[in-house]
């Protein structure tokens, strides 16, 4: 059997892809609605703690916390799903022989199929809000996928192959993430941030994200240096989980 | 590698690392840190293979026998690529169709059909040459009705019957084939040596594990008898079983 490897390729990436949404639908009787309620409840949630209680001063707070959060669920949920592409294909890795970091791609990818879904709901906070989205979304918003979908990749990659070699991985990405959450600007805006501490933002690759997908969604905005910086980190985290990947890819085998 | 070869494992030596000091997790590791270095620096490791040479030619059905851990299915592994080896040299020519434990890579939430598509895809076929097969393939599982459904409503011998339906329409010119009779009734079991007997005499290249002897001498041109990872004897089916059976004999 001969086959051309680009067209097996782009079938493997799409049936795995398949089988993941597929999955995600089957057996779940709120289906599409589970993708969206997260992040809404955390904004609901985060909207009663900061804005009626603690007071914070602005304007749209809760469609501020929706532009965040969508983006911010994407890159979490990838990380938390990172854990199990390989681990949760054992039998698969032992029998067959494929490119196995096609099971991330796929699982990376099914997020981005999710977070696209989820783009009506922000829209509808948006007319609400009395805003419209911007035509120059066409571009914008393609390009911002590209960005963090190679950062995600990247590192769902590594968390993957690490994981397979240091279970304890998976209970720290839970952690981390949820750390990370607080240190970037998704609940609070960058002017909130003291003058001295703006460096920060230049170390944590998601602040630079969040805050450019905060200014395309909300004004369609799209700053240039955020993107450089964002695409120089995604570009680190694939060749982090390039590296990672190949290095231990052939005891994959041996240890699922 | 003679010019007639489909695979052949030169000096093939294979260990398995006994201590894994990051999979015990952080509290094992740091209980047990003064063994685990222990370990680590005196190397211990399991060898699963050692010094195994072989060679399978084109069209040749080859068997492999031995005991629970002799090391049969880390040298099916071998082939398939799945493993890589620590010593030696694998080499295989023409494309691999792992028959590994059936059913591999099948999800219990997906349907019968969605699952030959799944499948099909993830050992080796474009999704056009499933979709040109995928009727020719249910027809042969007989499974009829059941296709539409999941297949955690399968039996597990509905899920061998899929399986194999799958591994068998692939066109393979290597076929691995791990302890799949095991599973099944006697029908299928038939059904699956006919089939294996047809690849044979279609030229397929095959490499068979088994502890059914019989089913061994039966389609096997030529036997390997593995012990502890060492290749024992090799040779006429009938004269190698004969080997394994005195040396279980003799315990």
């Amino acid at each position: 059997m001969r086959r051309s490897d680009f067209e097996y390729w782009r079938d493997l990436v799409w049936v795995l892809l398949i089988k993941e949404i597929r999955l995600r639908y089957k057996n779940t009787l709120l289906g599409y609605v589970w993708s969206v309620l997260n992040p809404l409840a955390f904004a609901a949630v985060f909207f009663v703690v900061f804005k009626v209680f603690v007071r914070v001063e602005m304007e749209n707070y809760l469609l501020f916390l929706i532009c965040g959060l969508f983006p911010w669920q994407w890159f979490q949920n990838s990380m938390v799903a990172a854990n199990h592409h390989f681990l949760g294909n054992s039998t698969l890795i032992k029998k067959v022989s494929f490119p196995r970091q096609f099971l991330v791609l796929a699982g990376v990818l099914n997020e981005v199929f999710h977070f696209a879904a989820s783009l009506p709901v922000i829209v509808a906070f948006l007319l609400y809000y009395g805003l419209a989205p911007s035509w120059q979304w066409i571009f914008e918003i393609p390009l911002m996928v590209l960005l963090q979908f190679a950062f995600s990749y990247g590192l769902a990659l590594t968390v993957a192959t690490c994981n397979l070699f240091f279970r304890d991985l998976e209970r720290l990405v839970g952690i981390f993430t949820m750390l990370w959450l607080y240190l970037t600007p998704v609940l609070y805006s960058v002017d909130m941030i003291p003058a001295r501490y703006h460096w920060c933002l230049y170390i944590n690759p998601m602040a630079m994200l969040i805050e450019n997908w905060r200014g395309v969604l909300m004004r369609g905005e799209l700053a240039a240096v955020p993107c450089l910086v964002t695409a120089g980190y995604g570009l680190l985290a694939l060749w982090l989980g390039q590296s990672v990947y190949r290095a231990k890819e052939r005891r994959f085998a041996e240890i699922v | 590698m003679s010019r007639e070869a489909a695979i052949a494992f030169r000096h093939v030596a294979k260990y398995y690392p006994l201590q894994n000091l990051a999979l015990a997790g952080f509290k094992h590791a740091l209980l047990h840190l003064p063994s685990h270095l222990a370990a680590l620096w005196r190397g211990e490791r399991y060898c699963a293979l050692n010094d195994v040479s072989f060679e399978v030619a084109r069209g040749e059905c080859f068997g492999i026998i031995g005991r629970n851990g002799s090391g049969k299915s880390t040298t099916l592994g071998l082939a398939a690529g799945v493993l890589k080896a620590d010593g030696g040299e694998v080499e295989v020519r023409g494309h691999v169709s792992p028959l590994l434990e059936l059913g591999a890579g099948f999800h219990p939430d997906l349907s019968g059909r969605e699952n030959i598509i799944l499948n099909g895809v993830l050992l080796g076929m474009t999704r056009r040459q499933v979709m040109a097969r995928v009727e020719e393939i249910i027809a042969f599982s007989e499974l009829g009705e059941f296709i539409k459904r999941p297949l955690r409503t399968y039996s597990s011998g509905m899920i061998a019957r899929l399986g194999f339906s799958v591994v068998v329409h692939l066109d393979p010119e290597i076929l691995l084939i791990d302890e799949v009779l095991a599973v099944g009734d006697i029908a299928f079991q038939q059904k699956c040596l006919a089939k294996m007997e047809s690849f044979h005499s279609g030229g397929t290249t095959m490499v068979f594990v088994s502890h059914d002897l019989s089913a061994v001498s039966r389609i096997c041109d030529r036997v390997a008898l593995l012990q502890s990872g060492r290749l024992l004897a090799e040779g006429p089916p009938g004269q190698v079983i004969g080997e394994y059976t005195k040396r279980i004999a003799g315990g």
